[in-house]
């Protein structure tokens, strides 16, 4: 079976959902990859939606975490402290996996979502943190999610909306971030790790048919290739429920 | 405080009396869902500039206030419309154009500011953004913060937690509170007391009009007096925190109203395109807005296609499934 570089990317990221999970999506391909997790991966994990709906039916995909169709069937309804609380509160917060994209992210893993240029000369506007930086300083695990392009992995963030690692293994905790930073990078073209002791961003696994120096010539920094290992290709199983069960209508996958 | 037993009032009315000119505001819904609409096209109707408005993550509310030139500052967590717009589109040209100053906060911290401004306390502590350039850039700096006192004197303040044993030097971000002068939320149902009962997510609506000094509630439908009080515990709001209510079918168009429309894609759809260029949004406004009440205002926006964003009564939005 044929796939595109999106599936492979929300199957990759749906594989490390596990049962206990409370999962924490967006709208788009990052809700893809949740709902993809509970139909093939982790069929107990929650899926939450920071505008409040929680373990929502999904019926019909959601263009929007405030769409109605969040609410539709969902376990509960919460105020959007509620939501953050629960991401801050440690006792569900270290249950929680965290699904984010952002515009911008550089070597340690932080993350762009406000602004290009200077703080008052913007030159180019984003919408700004929403949740994610919220969800970056609270939850037990941090997927980060997004397309590798050289616009996209900078060496230098104009704004640090959502922390990463900061700068080494010791910042957070200087600035007394009690939660760890991101586990993972999972883009179009591979998977990228974070290492131990330097926290910077290196290349874990390659998808089927990447040479994993054009990840490199795409990444804006430089990029550890060399302990990288190829991933397989998905099953076709895998692609049949991700196509039927996850998005139908095509609104995202095509 | 409005306590009196009718506060049914019209939408010009409403907007006349409690959104004056460099006033501050904040509306309710959350990107394309139950933004006060109608209350927002007043608002331009009526031309009141240099606003100032909060917002955790308003979409098009907060873009059509800032197209039309009555945002001066946005104290905001996101700006975005989903599919339609990952970030706004008039908010964004705005922006980088200098014609709006922006404070940009985390979700959680709008949240919890509206939520101080409810309590009535002068702020609230988390842990968010720590290490990060939300508390190390400002928008207004110290200098404008110490002329406008209707600003906080900080955007945030990061301190030890002075009830630490086991870990000292463990920090918290102070978020200062928000009273805003008028807060203008949509709801489903209201009773001419006040009394308002929102279906589906509440986002941060409650707290937002309980911290205001002035609410305005506008609504699908006006309950008859003592139906709310079948089910109080479907209420959100109670009447002494409202000071007027407007009878507004279709308040939220074109955001959604859960269980009675659906956000009306074909319009989304437009907008992109009359957005990305303000002569072109200049002219919507002119002639969608400043030349129509409401009704009218909806009349021509969706004319027909109304009856394909109702919501199904099961579902609570407009099927796109079940229409192939």
């Amino acid at each position: 079976m044929n796939y595109s570089p999106r599936e492979i990317m929300v199957l990759a990221a749906a594989r490390q959902i596990k049962n206990k999970d409370i999962v924490l999506c967006g709208t788009g391909l990052s809700m893809l990859a949740a709902v993809a997790a509970k139909h093939i991966y982790a069929p107990e994990s929650t899926i939450f939606f920071e505008s409040g709906a929680i373990d929502s039916g999904l019926a019909e995909l959601p263009l929007a975490v405030a769409d109605s169709r969040v609410m539709y069937k969902a376990a509960n309804f919460c105020s959007l402290v509620e939501t953050f609380s629960f991401m801050q509160n440690k006792k569900t917060g270290t249950n929680i996996v965290g699904i984010i994209g952002a515009a911008q992210i550089d070597p340690y893993g932080n993350l762009n979502s406000t602004m290009i240029g200077s703080y008052d000369h913007t030159k180019v506007r984003f919408a700004g943190s929403g949740g994610a930086c919220d969800l970056s300083c609270f939850v037990g695990s941090n997927i980060i999610f997004m397309e590798v392009t050289k616009q996209k992995f900078v060496k230098k963030l104009s704004y640090l909306t959502s922390p990463g690692w900061i700068q080494d293994d010791t910042s957070r905790d200087q600035s007394k971030i009690a939660a760890k930073g991101p586990s993972i990078v999972v883009t179009d073209m591979g998977i990228m790790g974070f290492d131990k002791k330097s926290k910077k961003m290196f290349l874990k696994e390659y998808y089927p048919g990447i040479n994993p120096e054009d990840i490199q010539k795409k990444v804006g920094f430089d990029i550890d290739i060399s302990r990288a290992v190829p991933l397989s290709e998905p099953k076709n199983g895998e692609l049949k429920i991700l196509r039927e069960k996850t998005d139908p209508e095509k609104l995202i996958l095509d | 405080m409005n306590t009196g037993k009718n506060k049914v009032i019209s939408l010009s009315q409403a907007i006349g009396r409690y959104v004056t000119k460099n006033c501050h505001i904040s509306i309710g819904g959350f990107t394309i869902s139950r933004n006060p609409m109608a209350a927002v096209h007043e608002i331009i109707r009526q031309k009141i500039k240099n606003l100032h408005i909060y917002a955790h993550s308003n979409g098009q509310g907060l873009d059509e206030l800032i197209g039309a030139g009555c945002i001066s500052k946005a104290e905001i967590a996101y700006a975005g419309n989903g599919r339609f717009a990952p970030t706004c589109i008039c908010f964004k040209r705005h922006s980088i154009e200098n014609k709006i100053m922006v404070e940009d906060y985390t979700n959680f911290q709008m949240a919890l500011r509206f939520m101080a401004g409810a309590m009535g306390v002068p702020f609230l502590p988390t842990y968010s953004s720590l290490g990060t350039d939300i508390i190390k850039k400002w928008g207004f700096n110290p200098n404008l913060r110490k002329k406008d006192t209707k600003l906080a004197s900080q955007k945030a303040i990061i301190m030890e937690n002075p009830f630490a044993r086991t870990d000292p030097g463990e920090k918290v971000v102070l978020v200062p509170a928000i009273n805003p002068d008028v807060t203008i939320i949509h709801a489903q149902t209201a009773d001419a007391t006040g009394t308002t009962r929102m279906d589906g997510l509440t986002f941060c609506d409650v707290d937002q009009a309980k911290a205001a000094r002035h609410t305005i509630v506008t609504c699908e439908k006006i309950a008859a007096p003592g139906e709310l009080s079948q089910s109080p515990q479907n209420n959100q709001l109670p009447s002494f925190c409202v000071d007027a209510v407007v009878h507004l079918p279709f308040g939220a168009y074109p955001t959604a109203c859960y269980g009675q429309y659906d956000y009306d894609v074909q319009f989304f759809n437009w907008y992109k395109k009359i957005a990305a260029d303000q002569s072109k949004f200049d002219s919507f406004i002119k002639e969608y807005i400043m030349s129509t009440d409401h009704s009218q205002f909806i009349e021509k926006a969706c004319g027909p296609g109304i009856s394909q964003i109702l919501a199904d009564p099961e579902t609570g939005y407009s099927n796109r499934t079940k229409k192939k």
